[in-house]
């Protein structure tokens, strides 16, 4: 059983079908003390980072705990940028700190909000890739981005280089969106679904 | 570097679509999921369900075929045609949209972009600007509501701009002079709005033939392009489209 984190940061329903398509058995917990008993937790989201203070203490610490005893955690987009230290977008509430480094706002050349196709540039082979072709493109909606560092996975470029895929150990994240990419995002849903075999 | 998104239009009512279709090898034409699975297969990018008829019986046949699109689709899905409150947008949402798109009921209260925005996010509400060139007229482009029929009296350009300040996501730009002439995408217009928002402009109305999308891509400074009829009539497979946009320089998925 795969728990899906809803902290009313967007509509879970594209996630739910893209993980019932996987094969995912998925549950919504109501209450922190639901996630004693799943197999992986996913932490999905798209908005402004201060919606993750709706995690703040007893999901924190109940997801935290599942993390120490080895159970995958995968964020996606805002879910992603909620893994690093924290973010400057709403620079008050911290992130879960699993990975290092404060989220920032992309600049550059370039339209922001970053929508729309992109490719992944695959630094390190890593299980949340596998069988992931190099340049692959996958679908992308948000302003702000992770910085690039030993935990990177994949990069994208839009205006500056981005951390795409981050994974350390069972803690992985992706700040495009998987369940609106194609077979490639299912992919990487399955490869996620591995890790809680 | 992000790729130009190629997005088909299925205008739908009563759960078919409407446009004429022509295509060979499907069981019925006008069934609004085999045909999204065919552009899948295709490689579009996303695709925009457009209801065309937007009574309350209609309404509940496009949940239904929203619901059967986006259960087997996973690239985005839009949803627009008399979406006129904060509950219109809600069950569109809920029944497996990922953006929904406001037009005239944006124009009569533009206070439902940011409910809509803060609900669900930017990234789920387009606006849609129909606009029209008004030589005589105090804007270069000039807005119309309700299908195209009321000048709403604003400037297409001033508009876009509120719009994103209000929380749009995207502009879906609908060129009325060109829409069904096959004449090219309305560009001056694109790129007009392009230039004056931050968020990407999807352009409509007017494509005929690849060059044309070549040209709103360039000369319009489009972040997308949507159509139909060519589309739907297989005049013009996606994938030849992305091949011959590809030869010239533009970033596409494939």
């Amino acid at each position: 059983m795969i728990a899906l984190i809803d902290y009313h940061a967007g509509n879970l329903t594209s996630v739910r079908k893209a993980l019932a398509t996987v094969g995912a058995e998925v549950v919504v917990p109501t209450k922190p003390e639901e996630l004693d008993a799943v197999a992986g937790v996913i932490v999905p989201g798209v908005g402004h980072f201060g919606a993750t203070r709706a995690l703040a203490g007893a999901w924190t610490d109940a997801i935290l705990a599942r993390v120490g005893e080895g159970r995958p955690l995968l964020g996606i987009c805002l879910g992603m940028q909620w893994l690093y230290e924290g973010s400057e977008e709403a620079p008050e509430v911290p992130g879960l700190g699993l990975l290092g480094g404060q989220c920032y706002r992309l600049s550059g050349d370039v339209k922001v909000p970053h929508v729309g196709w992109n490719s992944l540039a695959i630094q390190q082979r890593t299980s949340i890739v596998e069988g992931v072709p190099q340049d692959s493109q996958v679908y992308f909606t948000h302003s702000y981005v992770g910085p690039v560092n030993g935990d990177t996975i994949a990069v994208t470029d839009h205006g500056e280089t981005f951390a795409a895929v981050v994974q350390r150990g069972h803690v992985a994240g992706v700040q495009f969106h998987p369940e609106k990419s194609g077979e490639i995002g299912l992919r990487i849903l399955r490869n996620f679904l591995e890790l809680a075999a | 570097m992000l790729s130009k998104r190629i997005i088909a239009c299925l205008d739908v009512r009563n759960g078919q679509v409407v446009k004429g279709i022509n295509f060979e090898g499907l069981r019925s034409a006008g069934d609004p999921a085999e045909l999204a699975r065919r552009y899948n297969t295709e490689g579009i990018d996303e695709l925009v369900i457009l209801d065309v008829t937007a009574t309350i019986e209609a309404r509940r046949a496009l949940a239904d075929t929203i619901a059967r699109v986006a259960r087997e689709l996973f690239i985005p899905l839009a949803v627009g045609g008399g979406i006129r409150s904060e509950a219109d947008a809600a069950a569109a949402v809920e029944a497996g949209a990922d953006k929904v798109s406001l037009n005239t009921a944006a124009l009569a209260d533009p206070g439902l972009v940011t409910a809509v925005a803060t609900r669900y996010g930017s990234q789920a509400v387009l606006v849609a600007i129909d606009a029209k060139r008004e030589a005589d007229g105090p804007h270069r482009f000039g807005v119309y509501a309700r299908s195209g029929s009321t000048n709403a009296g604003r400037d297409a350009v001033e508009w876009a701009r509120e719009a994103e300040d209000r929380g749009a996501g995207e502009i879906l730009l609908t060129s009325i002079d060109r829409d069904g002439t096959r004449a090219g995408f309305d560009c001056e217009l694109t790129a007009a709005v392009s230039a004056a928002v931050s968020i990407p402009v999807i352009a409509s109305g007017g494509a005929g033939g690849l060059d044309d999308f070549v040209d709103v891509f360039t000369a319009g400074r489009a972040d997308a392009a949507l159509a139909a009829s060519i589309f739907h009539y297989a005049e013009t497979s996606v994938r030849a489209l992305k091949q011959h946009l590809r030869g010239h320089g533009i970033p596409v998925r494939v």
